[in-house]
């Protein structure tokens, strides 16, 4: 049998998408997603399913794009993912399904290029399904209908569990700390990868599900939990996401112009810094601009970056940093291939030691040293030695940190009786996802660390039936 | 969010101070003396943190006070009673720990007197001897002044000018205090040299004393460590580990660096604004 071609996604070119925040990936259109699906084997014992962390029946949602069923691919994957358009763009797929199909050789460190486009078809079906408002209606047993559960925080795993517990009739209100809902979805990711009109589609299914989101509302400032409960909610699901960014601790770190990938990116994404001065918030470019760390986070920073410089008149000059090499990178495979298409340089096995700046106290170089790696550490990839006598100083105007998040206290902190371990998450139960606290669930960033949207989702989805059961439990 | 009185409390050359109070009883029902709001003016503003000065459980209203210093509080002036805030939150940061220390000096510079206000009224309430000394430029941009008088066991003022009370700054007034008497606890809100100074003459003294910072914010949450100070040799976030920190471990010149990041872009929004009228 002839192997099929791999279908490649069209996408915007680097030269004209790198003066704006569009859209890089533009999806299959019908005929590239029939081949594309036509290439999948439909094995007996599909491991793509296992791969994905909320289990999306990919074989049938797959087989039925082959027979032009689209409407019916899109509600086999809304029985697992209600957000199919969003996971299709931000999934990392290559490490879940497509890392699991039987196209990618076994012990491979991501997915082969061979292996099924399964994020590109999940988003065609998604997409599918938004233009034609085939959202999932209520269902029709709402047996807690009479229950009202408070959802804190509206990132994937909010948004998720909300969806979950509306379709069944639950009064479901979100509360979010910041201006705009969505979380990490609106602060952090780009809208290069998620465009705002997808974000706000599904933002606005879930209102018209009964959805009720109340922003500028902290749950632990503002209304403690326990207020909650009087406040006649029955349960409560914490998506509180992670916080605090990582630094590197080095001498010089806080230097004007020495960014968190958060601040960063919160500064664009979220109040539009690259609007300046038609939106008010500032946000500093330089000629030289280094990002620090290896995985997505590192990768929107470093694409954001080189676009600010390009939409301000500089030459694209954007390195990023990163400890070990490039196939120990975290970051998606995809990302790391766009951000060199639009000019950002890497630098491998760089261990920044110090940054030192001018009078007025802002960055202008940063010291490095060079590393080779050693024998694999707990992680599994091999741990990067500094080599001594290695320090070199490199330019730098702007530097942006993405070495990662710890857990936001703010909750946890005013909230004794919730468990948190010695990293300060939450502590569930993992099969109901249930807190220290009865009623009190919980998923996302705060339960796992830092994770995929998807693995949110999955714990999100876990919670509400959770929640559900104990809702019943409570009408009896 | 609605902004149910505006008052404008001193209005010297151009330079505002604005008193607004605002309806957002959720904020109001958890207020308590140090702890701050985050609020934008507009869809497109900053999210600019303020200090809360008042708190009306019962009405639920809270109350604001700022200086027109910068692009987003300008704006912020531009809005009237009647006008309503895009987005506000909080309380946000950990309250200032009040009880009973025993001999106070509260020291406010500027705006900062109104951050002090609370402060002063709750140290009071606990029981304190409550000194405070407040200062400003010039007599008419002094605010708060028979609030605090009020709430004060002994009361100084310092212009710098002369124009009212003792000619010169309020650290003078700390230093004759502290040569002739003990106190026990040193609180200082106002402009960077002004705090730094004021740790510079407790140190000599060896009295504990409290700032509250004014680091830049975004989220105020904790998320994006804009607002990051070293204290003690420490990194610390101003939104979730302060605002209030030990004046003599702060790192002031990287606090007056860090606070002007943004002075280039303030100058050509500003400018923008005041060409388009």
């Amino acid at each position: 049998m002839a192997k099929k071609e791999v279908i490649k996604v069209q996408e915007c070119p680097a030269q004209e998408r790198i003066a704006s925040f569009c859209e890089v990936v533009l999806g299959y259109n019908e005929e590239e997603a029939l081949k594309e699906a036509g290439r999948c084997l439909q094995c007996k014992n599909p491991a793509c399913i296992q791969g994905c962390p909320v289990n999306i029946d990919i074989k049938t949602f797959i087989n039925k794009i082959t027979k032009k069923d689209y409407a019916g691919a899109y509600l086999t994957i809304k029985e697992k993912n209600n957000f199919p358009s969003i996971c299709g763009r931000v999934c990392p797929a290559e490490y879940q399904c497509r890392k699991a199909c039987v196209l990618t050789p076994k012990n491979s460190h991501y997915a082969s290029e061979a292996a099924i486009n399964i994020h590109f078809l999940e988003r065609f079906a998604g997409d599918f399904g938004k233009d034609k408002n085939l959202s999932l209606s209520q269902e029709e047993h709402n047996k807690s209908a009479a229950f009202k559960v408070a959802v804190v925080g509206s990132g994937p795993a909010g948004l998720c569990c909300a969806g979950e517990l509306a379709r069944q009739g639950v009064h479901v209100t979100i509360f979010e700390g910041l201006h705009n809902s969505g979380g990490v979805l609106r602060y952090g990711i780009p809208p290069f990868r998620l465009p705002r009109n997808i974000l706000d589609f599904e933002i606005d299914c879930l209102k018209k599900l009964g959805v009720k989101i109340v922003p500028n509302l902290i749950i632990g400032k503002s209304i403690m939990l326990d207020e909650l409960f009087k406040e006649g909610f029955s349960a409560v699901f914490l998506g509180l996401g992670a916080g605090i960014p990582s630094f590197l601790g080095v001498p010089g770190e806080n230097l004007c112009n020495i960014y968190s990938a958060n601040e960063f990116l919160t500064r664009v994404n979220l109040m539009n810094a690259f609007q300046f001065p038609k939106s008010h918030t500032p946000i500093n470019i330089g000629k030289k601009m280094i990002v620090i760390g290896g995985g997505n986070t590192a990768m929107d920073a470093a694409r954001v970056a080189a676009r600010l410089q390009k939409m301000n008149g500089f030459d694209i000059d954007t390195t990023v940093f990163y400890r070990r090499t490039e196939t120990e990178m975290p970051a998606r495979r995809l990302e790391i291939q766009h951000a060199k298409e639009e000019g950002v340089k890497f630098e491998f096995l760089m261990q920044p030691v110090a940054f030192k700046g001018d009078d007025n106290g802002y960055v202008r170089t940063m010291t490095c040293l060079r590393c080779q790696l050693g024998s694999p550490d707990a992680s599994g990839r091999r741990k990067p030695i500094p080599i001594e006598n290695s320090a070199f100083d490199t330019p730098c105007d702007i530097a942006i940190v993405a070495l990662g998040l710890e857990a936001n206290t703010i909750l946890t902190s005013v909230t004794p009786e919730l468990k948190t371990d010695k990293y300060k998450d939450v502590l569930v139960d993992q099969e109901t996802m249930q807190t220290s606290i009865a009623g009190v669930y919980a998923g996302g960033d705060i339960v796992g660390g830092e994770g995929t949207v998807i693995e949110a989702m999955g714990m999100a989805k876990k919670a509400a039936r959770a929640i559900l059961d104990y809702l019943a439990s409570k009408k009896k | 969010m609605k902004i149910l009185d505006k008052k404008i409390l001193t209005d010297v050359a151009g330079t505002r101070v604005v008193e607004m109070k605002i309806l957002a009883p959720e904020i109001a029902a958890k207020a308590s003396a140090g702890t701050f709001i985050v609020l934008m003016a507009s869809p497109e503003g900053e999210r600019i943190p303020l200090t809360i000065v008042e708190a009306d459980r019962q009405k639920g209203i809270i109350t604001l006070i700022f200086q027109e210093i910068g692009f987003s509080t300008k704006f912020l002036g531009t809005l009237n009673a009647g006008d309503s805030l895009f987005a506000i939150v909080g309380p946000l940061g950990h309250p200032t720990e009040i009880k009973n220390y025993g001999k106070v000096i509260l020291i406010g510079g500027g705006v900062g007197i109104a951050e002090i206000y609370p402060v002063a009224l709750a140290l009071k309430k606990a029981g304190n001897h409550v000194t405070t000394i407040i200062g400003s430029r010039t007599k008419d941009l002094l605010i708060l002044e028979q609030e605090l008088k009020n709430t004060s066991d002994a009361f100084f003022v310092a212009t710098d000018d002369g124009s009212y009370g003792r000619k010169g700054f309020t650290i003078d007034i700390l230093n004759d205090l502290l040569s002739k008497n003990t106190y026990d606890i040193v609180y200082a809100v106002g402009p960077i040299p002004m705090m730094k100074r004021a740790a510079a003459v407790t140190q000599n003294f060896n009295v504990k004393t409290l700032v509250s910072l004014n680091a830049l914010m975004i989220d105020a949450t904790g998320m994006c460590g804009c607002c990051r100070v070293s204290v003690g040799g420490k990194v610390k976030f101003t939104c979730v580990d302060g605002p209030e920190f030990d004046a003599h471990g702060v790192d002031w010149q990287e606090l007056e660096k860090r606070n002007k990041i943004y002075c280039e872009k303030e100058k050509h929004i500003c400018n923008l604004t005041i060409k388009n009228g």
